[in-house]
């Protein structure tokens, strides 16, 4: 193989793939059987980060950034005049072998622009996939973009080769898709998750009576969208993230702040600054609502349709109902313990655990690791001392904001400066 | 007054655990434990030095087991590696309180003695991990897949299973140049073995004894990892938190001449 050649088509399409940010390469658990190469125990490994701090998990590529379709958000759109190139695919298994047994990668992601049809793309991405089970006996991860509009065969095929599948939706509403990308159909994306929600449940169902049926998409599916790129309100993006989780069995729903990468009249002009803080809000939701038993409504609702960004998402919930508060930390059960801004799932499980033993004082609970710069007003423990002194809730902002030190702070202090 | 006894191990744990077994067969009472090579004598102290005798190791090995979850005893392992000094103290006091409690279900994170057991067993697992990834093998004309590191604790045991699984078709050395020793998987078992030419001095592998395509591959690997990055979210703190710069001279992509 000529290594120059490569190289240019790596840099090429490699760039091209980067805004895609999932990098997952946990859940899909796969022995290495019959002495062959990788495996995945289910736990991912991040092998690398790049300067902007993103993990690199994957060799992440697309197959060709040719494409029929003229989406305005995305760099390799019909209308933008970019070098145009494509892997063949024995390139794409040689280099995912040999950059694998050199543990840079856990595995593939391979995505594509789309050329000719959708089957058309799909039977490429899927040949990878089949090409590197089956001659390289290769057991690492390999997670396929499933092409809007492809076809139930090929999705069928696609999830006995693939870990996980998925079909980024990028933008969150109907007319958002509409004025951004008007040559796609909403149902083209709904197409191929249906097929492969059903194919998983199906999986499931027929491998508790034949344990050798053979695996669909271990790892599940997921999707992506864009944010701040037509105006979407939190509540919109988090709403439609519900409906998907719920709707599709997913198993991720990632937010990735839209970063202006060409001029559209449509989109946010060149320079505009990554809503990062914005992403990182989002993110605290999706796993309030995961893990930690928030349901949607009680986050975002009419009345609140964004996120504050200044404080997490479960301390602003706190702070609209301190009705709530205080809990008693030796008393209060698993579910009104995870509510208490400052104290994550880890911190929850130490203190259900260590009050067995006795009661649990302020010392206790500073050596567990609970963040009581904020928890200290929601409780109440083994102490005459009490933090809890009947503040309205925009004292106890102001009392919380002034005592933290927030990496994010350079970001609101703007925002602040606005409005004075 | 007793004075106090110092017990002195060969630095296995195999010794280690012969240090506990003393600790109970002659019931010394607020024994401290030490490696042989980190000896400092004081006033008031008896050192006695220990001899590792296998079947007393597994003893004392085999009483804990009974006690204790496999994590537990993971857990225990890796606190020991970290080679923390002191810490063969904690992990005595630890012991004993597993020795006299009753069965119990429960973890005690109240306990100072536990909760510093679980972090410094978090701690060590952090770096396992890390090791995972950040190993970057280079085939070298031997067809062997070789790679140096410099962990913060001993973990290449650690990571004996995680290695043999993934990459069970290749011939791979994985060589920890602080503690001078590495793992050698020769595609049926994994041992340990001693190579003369690294040292912390010289950590790298000379160029003249990489296979044929390896620079390139390299070099492929450095384009990929300079293309990826979305330059206008550059945030070089978190980049730094997440890859610390003390193993930035092991990783290819951070070598690589573009």
């Amino acid at each position: 193989m000529s290594f120059e050649r490569i190289r240019q088509k790596l840099s090429i399409l490699a760039d091209a793939a980067k805004y895609d940010v999932s990098c997952a390469s946990s859940g899909g658990k796969r022995a290495n059987t019959k002495k062959g190469l990788g495996n995945n125990t289910g736990f991912g490994i991040c092998h690398s980060y790049t300067e902007d701090g993103r993990c690199v998990s994957l060799l992440k590529i697309l197959l060709t950034n040719h494409c029929i379709y003229d989406c305005a958000y995305c760099i390799t759109r019909k209308s933008n005049d970019i070098k145009r190139t494509a892997f063949k695919i024995q390139e794409v298994v040689d280099l995912t072998i040999n950059f694998y047994r050199r543990n840079y990668i856990e595995g593939l992601f391979l995505s594509s622009g789309i050329f000719k049809n959708s089957d058309f793309t799909m039977e490429r991405l899927v040949a990878v996939a089949k090409k590197l089970r089956l001659e390289e006996n290769f057991n690492g991860y390999i997670h396929l973009k499933s092409i809007p509009g492809a076809s139930d065969e090929l999705m069928r095929e696609a999830g006995l080769y693939a870990d996980r599948l998925s079909v980024n939706i990028e933008i969150p509403t109907k007319s958002g898709l509409k004025l951004l990308a008007p040559d796609k159909k909403h149902d083209d994306f709904i197409k191929p998750m249906q097929k492969v929600k059903n194919e998983i449940i199906q999986y499931k169902a027929e491998r508790k009576i034949i344990k050798s049926t053979p695996r669909y998409a271990p790892a599940g599916q997921s999707t992506q969208m864009i944010i701040g790129a037509t105006g979407e309100s939190d509540r919109d993006i988090m709403y439609s993230a519900t409906y998907y989780y719920k709707k599709f069995n997913m198993r991720r729903v990632y937010y990735s702040g839209y970063i202006p990468v060409m001029t559209d009249s449509r989109l946010p002009s060149l320079g505009t600054e990554v809503p990062v803080l914005r992403e990182n809000r989002l993110y605290q939701t999706d796993w309030l609502l995961r893990f930690y038993g928030f349901s949607v409504n009680e986050i975002l609702n009419d009345t609140y349709k964004n996120l504050d960004l200044d404080i997490d998402p479960k301390l602003s919930w706190a702070l609209r109902n301190l009705h709530l508060f205080p809990i008693d930390i030796n008393k209060a059960d698993k579910k009104v313990l995870a509510r208490v801004p400052g104290i994550g799932m880890q911190s929850v499980f130490k203190i259900l655990q260590a009050r067995k033993f006795r009661n649990l004082d302020w010392s206790h609970l500073k050596a567990i690791g609970i963040a009581l710069n904020r928890a200290q007003y929601f409780i109440t423990c083994n102490s005459k001392d009490f933090y809890n002194k009947g503040y309205d809730s925009d004292t106890l902002k102001a009392k919380i904001l002034k005592s933290s030190n927030s990496k994010y702070k350079k970001y609101f202090n703007q925002q602040l400066s606005l409005f004075s | 007054m007793n004075p106090q006894t110092i017990l002195l191990y060969d630095g296995s744990f195999e010794g280690f655990l012969c240090c506990i077994f003393m600790v109970y067969d002659q019931k010394i009472p607020n024994a401290i434990i030490r490696k042989e090579s980190d000896t400092n004598t004081q006033l008031f102290t008896v050192t006695e030095e220990v001899i590792t005798e296998k079947h007393k190791a597994t003893r004392v090995w085999k009483g804990f087991k009974s006690k204790t979850t496999r994590n537990e005893q993971l857990d225990f392992f890796k606190v020991f590696l970290s080679e923390i000094k002191g810490v063969e103290n904690t992990l005595l006091n630890y012991m004993q309180n597993i020795f006299t409690k009753k069965n119990n279900r429960n973890i005690d994170f109240s306990n100072k003695d536990i909760l510093k057991i679980s972090q410094v067993a978090r701690m060590v697992g952090r770096e396992k991990h890390r090791m995972e990834a950040f190993v970057r093998f280079q085939l070298t004309k031997d067809n062997i897949y070789t790679a140096t590191v410099e962990p913060d604790f001993n973990v290449l045991p650690l990571i004996v299973h995680h290695f043999k699984d993934r990459y069970a078709d290749q011939q791979w050395v994985i060589y920890d140049v602080k503690r001078n020793y590495g793992i050698y998987y020769n595609l049926n078992t994994v041992e340990t073995v001693t190579i003369e030419g690294f040292s912390r001095k010289k950590t790298c592998i000379s160029d003249e004894l990489l296979a044929q395509n390896e620079t390139e591959f390299q070099k492929l690997w450095g384009t990929y990892y300079n293309n990826v990055n979305i330059k206008s979210r550059k945030n070089n703190k978190l980049h730094k938190q997440y890859l610390p710069k003390r193993y930035w001279k092991y990783l290819t992509e951070k070598n690589s001449t573009l």
